[in-house]
C-alpha cells in the first residue's frame, strides 16, 4: 500500500517546498529564533523549508491539524519519538560501519544497524496500531507499515539478527598478558580479583569514594593487538563468526525509502510539539486556529508572542496573554500607548499567528480565528539608520510604498513605529495617507504608533492600548487592551510585594510545611 | 567502619552547603568570635568548628549523645589528643607520599601500595590506643568507638592488608576476562584471578584448555605499546580497586580528623573561658514542643570573649513561652541579651557546653535571626525593601518549631507602619507554632503585643535603667514603656510641644503611657488594661 507524506495530502507539493527560502517578514516577525529553536538539534534533517513555505487552501491546513491533533496523544508521540531516536541511532552505526574496519568488527556493526532499524520500524507499528489514529496521514501510514512488518523480508531480517546477537553474546574470554605476548583462552569460572581487593578494604568506606581514577580509552577503533585477540577468540568460537558471515553477506541495506521520508517529515511535528510542551508546562496555551480564507473578521484570545515566550520561560518569568477582535468593517489594529515595550510584542504576536497558521500549525493562545492571507508584510523601525534622520524617513516611505506595491488584498501588514524620525504633524500627517492606503486596499493591519489620533481614522481602525499589570510587579511587559490610553498606575502595598502580609505569610508556612509532609 | 562521634547513626555531610540562614547568624550573633576562640589559630579547626554549629541538632537524645562524649574528653584530654594527633600525622604522610601526575595504572599502583604500607602501621598503632583507653570511657559513643576500634583493627585485618600487596605484584602476567561489545570490541573488562596452572604433564598430553598465543615480533614497538596498553587495563581495574580502598582508610582518617577535630575546638573553647573564671555548663534541651527557656546567669559567650572582665549574666524564667519582647533604653544590653539567647541555643544544638550557670531550652528545629542592619542606613530608601526581602528568605525557610530572633526589626519606615508589619509578621509566626524573641523599640508593637498577645504565653523583659540614669545591662520583667523621645525632639526643634488639643500626636506622652495611648498605637491596642507584670498568659 503506497503512503504519500505526512506534511503534504499532495506529495508533489513536497518537491516544491524544498528549494523554499526564508520569507522576509521572518526577521522583523523574531520567526527566525523561532524556527532556529525548532530546528535545534534536529541539523542533519533539514527541516527549515517545511516551516518557510505558506500552505494555500484550508485543506492543506486540516491535513496537518489531524496529525497535531494525533500527536496531542502522548504515548503516540512518545512512540513516534523513540522511533526516530532509533532510525538516528541506526544511522549512526551504519556510518561508523562504513569506516575501514577488521572484517568481523564491521560485520558486527551491520548487524546492529539492521537491528536498530527493525526495533525502530516496529516500534513505530506497534504505537500506531494501539493509538487510535483519525488523521488521514497517519491511518495511511499505519496500513503501510502493518503490511511491511508482516511481509517476509523484513521478518527474515529480524530473525538473522536475533540469531546473530544471542550467539555474539554467549562469547566469554579470558586474554592473559604476559611480556611479549598474550594468551587467549576460554573463560573457565576465574575469580573477580578487584572485587576480592575492594571486598578487604569495603570495611574503612565511608561514603562513595571518588570514583575509578583510571579512564581507559573507549572508541572503535581498534589496534592491532586488539584485533589479533580478535582474530584468536574467533578461532575460539568457530560458529559464532561463521553466523555473523552469513548475515551480513543477506542483508546489507536493509532501509525502506518510504520509512525514511516519514522519519524526516514526521520531525516538523515533533519539533513543533516540543516547543508547545515546554510552553504548556509554564501554563501558556497552543491552539487551532480557525483558518478562513475569506472572512477578515479575525480574533485571538489569550495570544502572546512565541520567541519571547520560549525565552521568559526559560528565565520563569511570567508571560502575558492578549486578546484582539476585528468585527465587521474594522481592519487595522492602532496600538498606541506608553512606550514600554509591550506594543511591539502584540504586533509581532498577530503577525506570527498568522504565518504560523499558514505552516498548518497550533498557534500561541486559547483560541483564535484568523484569515489566511498570502503574505505577511512588516516594516519595522531600521536602528542602523539612525545617524542620518532625514534619509531615514526617506527609506521609510520607500519600504512602505515597496509593500504597498506588493500587497494584494490578501496581504497582512505589520507597521511597528513608522515615521518616529520626524515632527508629530508629519508623522501624523504621513501617517494617516499610509493607513488611509492600506484601509482603501482592505488589507489586514496591525499600527503601532506614538500618534494616538491614528486610532481614529473611522470604522475600519480598532484602537488598543497598553496597561500596567496589576497585580504582580515582577511582571515586565504589558496588556493590551482596546481602549483609550489611560494612565492608571497601581501603588502596591510593599508588604504585599513581599508576601508578608498576615495571611500570605501564614500560608506560605503551612502550604510548605503541608507539602514537606506529604511528599 | 564509621567513627560516629557526632551522631549516633550517620555522619555530618562535610559537603553539604550551609544553611540558606548560616550567613546572618554568623554576621548576627558575631559567630566569628566563637569560631575563632575554637579554632586557636588552626583554621581546620575553625572550619570543623563552624559547620558542626550550623549543622544544629534537634532531638534532645542526640544532645546528649555528644555532651557526654564530650564529657569523657573533658575528664580525659589524653585520649583525644593523642588519637587526634596520630591521624593528623598520618594523614599527613599521605600528603607526603610522591603524588601521581602521570594517569597511568601502574604509577596509580605503586602510590597506592604506598599509602597501605603507611597506613598498615599507622592504624596498629590507632588500635593500641583504643586498648589503653577503653576502661576509661563512659560515653555510649566513645565506648562504641574504641571497642569497634579493637574489634575491626584485629590481626587477622592487618594479615589480609599483607597478602593483597604481595599478591599485587603479577608475577604469572596479568589476567583480564572480556566479552564482545560493539563492534566487537572487548568490554566488561574484569581482573581475574588465574586458577591453578595446568601441570607440564597436561599441557604435554594436549588435555588443557584451548588456546592461542600471539606473540609480538621483535621490533614492534606499536606492538609493544599496544600490548602494555591491554595488561595496563588488567592492572587499571586491580591499581582502581586497591586506590579505592586506600581512599577508604583516608576517608576514615578524614572523617575521625573532622569529628575529633570538633571536641578538640570544644575544648579550645572552655579552656578559654574557665581561665578568666565564666561559668559554664551542660544545657539540659527539651523537646521541641516546649519552647522554654529558663537560665540563670546567661552571658554572651562572644562578648566575653573579646573582653578582659567577665560579662554580665541574665536570668530568665520563660517556661513554655512562644513569645519573649524585650524593650528599654538604648544601651540597655538588649542586643547583647538575643545574641546570649541565639549563642546558647546553636551551642546546645550542637552538642557543647552553654555559657550560663544553668540553661534548659527546648530544641528548635531552626534558628534564624533578623537583625537590623546599622550599615545599611545610607540608603534610606532601600532599607525597608533590604529588611523586608531578608524577611522573605526567612519565610522561605522557616518552619514550625522553629525559632526568630528580631533585633529592631522593620523600623526603617514610621512607627505607625512598623509596628503593623511586625503585628502582622510576629502573629503569623506565632500562629505556625514558631518561637520569636523580640528586641524592639516600636512602642506600638510592643505594647499591642502586651496588651492584645496571640495565643499563648508572652514574656515581657526590659533593659534596666536606674533612677540616675545609669544602665545595669540586665533585664528585668516589665511591661513595653512608651519613650519620650520624638515629642522631645520635636519640642527641642520647635520651641513648641508637639502636641496640641486638635492636632494628631506622633508620640504618646512620657508622664501617663496607660491613661493616654498613642493614636499611632491606640488601634493596636484595643484593650489597655495593663497588668504591671511582664507576664501575660492569655488563652484564647
Amino acid at each position: 500500500m503506497p503512503f504519500p507524506s505526512v506534511l503534504f495530502a499532495d506529495p508533489a507539493q513536497r518537491d516544491a517546498v524544498a528549494a523554499q527560502r526564508e520569507p522576509a517578514c521572518y526577521t522583523d516577525l523574531n520567526l527566525d529564533q523561532i524556527v532556529s529553536s525548532l530546528t535545534a538539534g534536529r541539523r542533519s534533517y533539514q527541516l527549515e523549508p517545511f516551516f518557510y513555505a505558506r500552505l494555500t487552501d484550508a485543506d492543506a491546513i486540516a491535513y496537518r491539524h489531524e496529525v497535531f491533533r494525533d500527536l496531542e496523544d502522548q504515548a503516540l508521540s512518545e512512540g513516534v519519538a523513540r522511533f526516530a531516536a532509533g532510525m538516528r541511532e541506526m544511522r549512526r552505526r551504519r556510518d561508523q560501519a562504513a569506516k575501514p574496519r577488521h572484517p568481523h568488527q564491521r560485520d558486527s556493526l551491520l548487524v546492529d544497524t539492521a537491528e536498530t532499524y527493525c526495533t525502530a520500524v516496529r516500534t513505530l507499528a506497534d504505537v500506531l496500531d494501539r493509538a487510535d489514529v483519525a488523521s488521514r496521514a497517519l491511518r495511511s501510514l499505519r496500513a503501510f507499515l502493518a503490511g511491511y512488518v508482516r511481509s517476509e523480508p523484513f521478518d527474515e531480517l529480524t530473525e538473522g539478527v536475533r540469531r546473530v546477537r544471542e550467539s555474539l553474546a554467549s562469547v566469554h574470554y579470558c586474554m592473559t598478558v604476559g611480556a611479549g605476548k598474550v594468551t587467549v583462552t576460554r573463560y573457565a569460572g576465574e575469580a573477580d580479583y578487584g572485587a576480592e581487593v575492594l571486598a578487604a578494604f569495603e570495611k574503612f568506606k565511608q561514603e562513595e569514594a571518588t570514583s575509578s581514577r583510571v579512564s581507559a580509552p573507549d572508541f572503535l577503533d581498534m589496534n592491532h593487538i586488539e584485533e589479533a585477540v580478535l582474530d584468536r577468540v574467533a578461532m575460539l568460537f568457530p560458529d559464532v563468526f561463521r553466523t555473523l558471515e552469513d548475515f551480513c553477506t543477506r542483508h546489507h541495506d536493509p532501509l525502506d525509502p518510504t520509512v525514511a521520508a516519514f522519519d524526516r517529515e514526521v520531525q516538523f511535528y515533533l519539533a513543533y510539539l516540543e516547543l508547545a510542551d515546554r510552553l504548556r508546562a509554564a501554563g501558556l496555551p497552543l491552539c487551532f486556529p480557525e483558518v478562513s480564507t475569506t472572512s477578515k473578521a479575525v480574533a485571538g484570545r489569550d495570544v502572546f508572542d512565541l520567541a519571547l515566550a520560549v525565552k521568559l520561560v526559560d528565565d520563569g518569568t511570567p508571560v502575558v496573554t492578549n486578546d484582539f477582535e476585528l468585527r465587521g468593517p474594522e481592519r487595522v489594529l492602532v496600538v498606541s500607548g506608553p512606550n514600554q515595550g509591550g506594543k511591539t510584542t502584540f504586533a509581532r504576536t498577530v503577525g506570527q499567528l498568522h504565518q504560523l497558521a499558514a505552516l498548518g500549525c497550533p498557534v500561541p493562545g486559547g483560541e483564535a480565528r484568523l484569515f489566511l492571507c498570502d503574505e505577511v508584510f512588516t516594516h519595522f523601525e531600521r536602528g542602523e539608520n539612525l545617524a542620518d534622520l532625514s534619509g531615514k524617513l526617506k527609506d521609510d516611505l520607500v519600504r512602505v510604498r515597496a509593500i504597498l506595491e506588493r500587497a494584494t488584498p490578501a496581504g497582512l501588514v505589520i507597521m511597528n513605529e513608522v515615521f518616529t524620525s520626524t515632527t508629530l504633524d508629519d508623522a501624523l500627517l504621513l501617517g494617516t495617507r499610509v493607513l488611509r492606503k492600506i484601509i482603501e486596499r482592505d488589507l489586514l493591519c496591525v499600527c503601532v504608533t506614538f500618534v494616538d489620533e491614528l486610532s481614529r481614522l473611522g470604522p475600519a481602525t480598532v484602537s488598543m492600548t497598553s496597561t500596567v499589570v496589576p497585580g504582580d510587579p515582577a511582571v515586565r511587559t504589558y496588556r493590551i487592551v482596546r481602549r483609550p490610553a489611560d494612565g492608571l498606575s497601581h501603588a502596591l502595598a510593599i508588604a504585599e510585594k513581599y508576601r508578608l502580609t498576615y495571611e500570605r505569610l501564614t500560608d506560605r508556612i503551612t502550604v510548605r510545611t503541608a507539602g514537606r509532609t506529604t511528599s | 567502619m564509621k567513627a560516629r562521634l557526632l551522631y549516633a547513626d550517620r555522619d555530618l555531610d562535610w559537603d553539604a552547603p550551609p544553611v540558606p540562614e548560616a550567613a546572618d547568624l554568623t554576621r548576627d550573633l558575631a559567630l566569628d568570635t566563637l569560631f575563632d576562640a575554637m579554632a586557636d589559630g588552626d583554621d581546620f579547626l575553625r572550619d570543623t568548628a563552624r559547620q558542626v554549629v550550623l549543622t544544629s541538632l534537634t532531638e534532645p537524645d542526640a544532645i546528649v549523645y555528644r555532651q557526654r562524649i564530650l564529657g569523657d574528653f573533658l575528664r580525659r584530654p589524653g585520649l583525644l589528643t593523642e588519637m587526634y594527633r596520630l591521624v593528623v600525622e598520618t594523614i599527613d604522610a599521605e600528603h607526603r607520599i610522591w603524588p601521581t601526575f602521570l594517569r597511568s595504572p601502574t604509577s596509580i599502583m605503586h602510590r597506592a601500595v604506598q599509602a597501605m604500607e603507611l597506613y598498615a602501621g599507622r592504624l596498629r598503632e590507632l588500635r593500641r590506643i583504643a586498648d589503653r583507653y577503653a576502661d576509661d570511657v563512659r560515653s555510649p559513643g566513645l565506648v562504641r568507638f574504641l571497642g569497634m576500634l579493637r574489634a575491626e583493627l584485629d590481626d587477622a585485618c592487618f594479615d589480609v592488608m599483607d597478602e593483597h600487596l604481595r599478591r599485587l605484584r603479577f608475577r604469572n602476567g596479568v589476567m583480564v576476562g572480556a566479552r564482545l561489545g560493539q563492534g566487537c570490541k572487548g568490554t566488561g573488562y574484569v581482573l581475574r584471578r588465574p586458577g591453578p596452572r595446568p601441570s607440564w604433564r597436561e599441557r604435554l598430553a594436549g588435555q588443557g584448555p584451548p588456546s592461542y598465543t600471539y606473540r609480538l615480533p621483535d621490533r614492534d614497538e606499536a606492538g609493544a605499546r599496544a600490548l602494555a596498553e591491554l595488561r595496563d587495563r588488567g592492572v587499571a581495574l586491580a591499581a582502581d580497586a586497591l586506590a579505592r580502598s586506600a581512599d577508604h582508610i583516608l576517608g576514615f582518617l578524614r572523617m575521625l580528623d573532622r569529628e575529633l577535630g570538633f571536641y578538640l575546638a570544644c575544648l579550645n573553647l572552655h579552656r578559654k573561658l574557665t581561665a578568666k573564671g565564666e561559668p559554664l555548663c551542660v544545657p539540659t534541651p527539651l523537646p521541641t514542643g516546649r519552647p522554654t527557656l529558663v537560665c540563670h546567669g546567661l552571658y554572651d559567650t562572644c562578648l566575653s570573649l573579646r573582653r578582659e572582665e567577665r560579662v554580665v549574666g541574665n536570668d530568665v524564667d520563660a517556661e513554655d513561652t512562644a513569645l519573649l519582647v524585650v524593650t528599654g533604653a538604648n544601651e540597655g544590653g538588649k542586643t547583647t541579651f538575643l545574641r546570649s539567647v541565639g549563642l546558647a541555643q546553636l551551642m546546645t544544638q550542637a552538642g557543647m557546653f552553654v555559657s550560663a550557670d544553668s540553661f534548659t531550652a527546648g530544641v528548635r528545629t531552626r534558628l534564624f535571626t533578623h537583625f537590623r542592619r546599622e550599615e545599611d542606613e545610607e540608603m534610606e530608601s532601600g532599607k525597608l525593601d533590604e529588611e523586608l526581602a531578608r524577611m522573605s528568605a526567612i519565610a522561605d525557610e522557616v518552619t514550625p518549631g522553629a525559632l526568630v530572633l528580631f533585633n529592631e526589626s522593620f523600623a526603617a519606615t514610621n512607627e505607625r507602619e512598623g509596628s503593623e508589619l511586625g503585628r502582622q509578621i510576629t502573629g503569623a509566626l506565632l500562629d505556625c507554632g514558631v518561637k520569636v524573641v523580640l528586641v524592639t523599640h516600636l512602642y506600638g508593637l510592643a505594647h499591642g503585643l502586651y496588651a492584645g498577645p496571640p495565643e499563648g504565653k508572652a514574656v515581657f523583659l526590659r533593659a534596666e535603667r536606674r533612677a540616675d540614669g545609669t544602665r545595669t545591662h540586665r533585664l528585668v520583667p516589665g511591661e513595653p514603656l512608651p519613650t519620650s523621645f520624638g515629642a522631645d525632639l520635636y519640642r527641642n526643634v520647635f520651641g513648641e510641644p508637639a502636641r496640641t488639643a486638635a492636632g494628631p500626636a506622633p508620640d504618646p506622652p512620657a508622664e501617663s503611657p496607660r491613661d493616654a495611648p498613642a493614636p499611632a498605637a491606640s488601634d493596636l491596642c484595643p484593650s489597655p488594661d495593663v497588668e504591671s507584670s511582664g507576664v501575660r498568659d492569655v488563652t484564647k
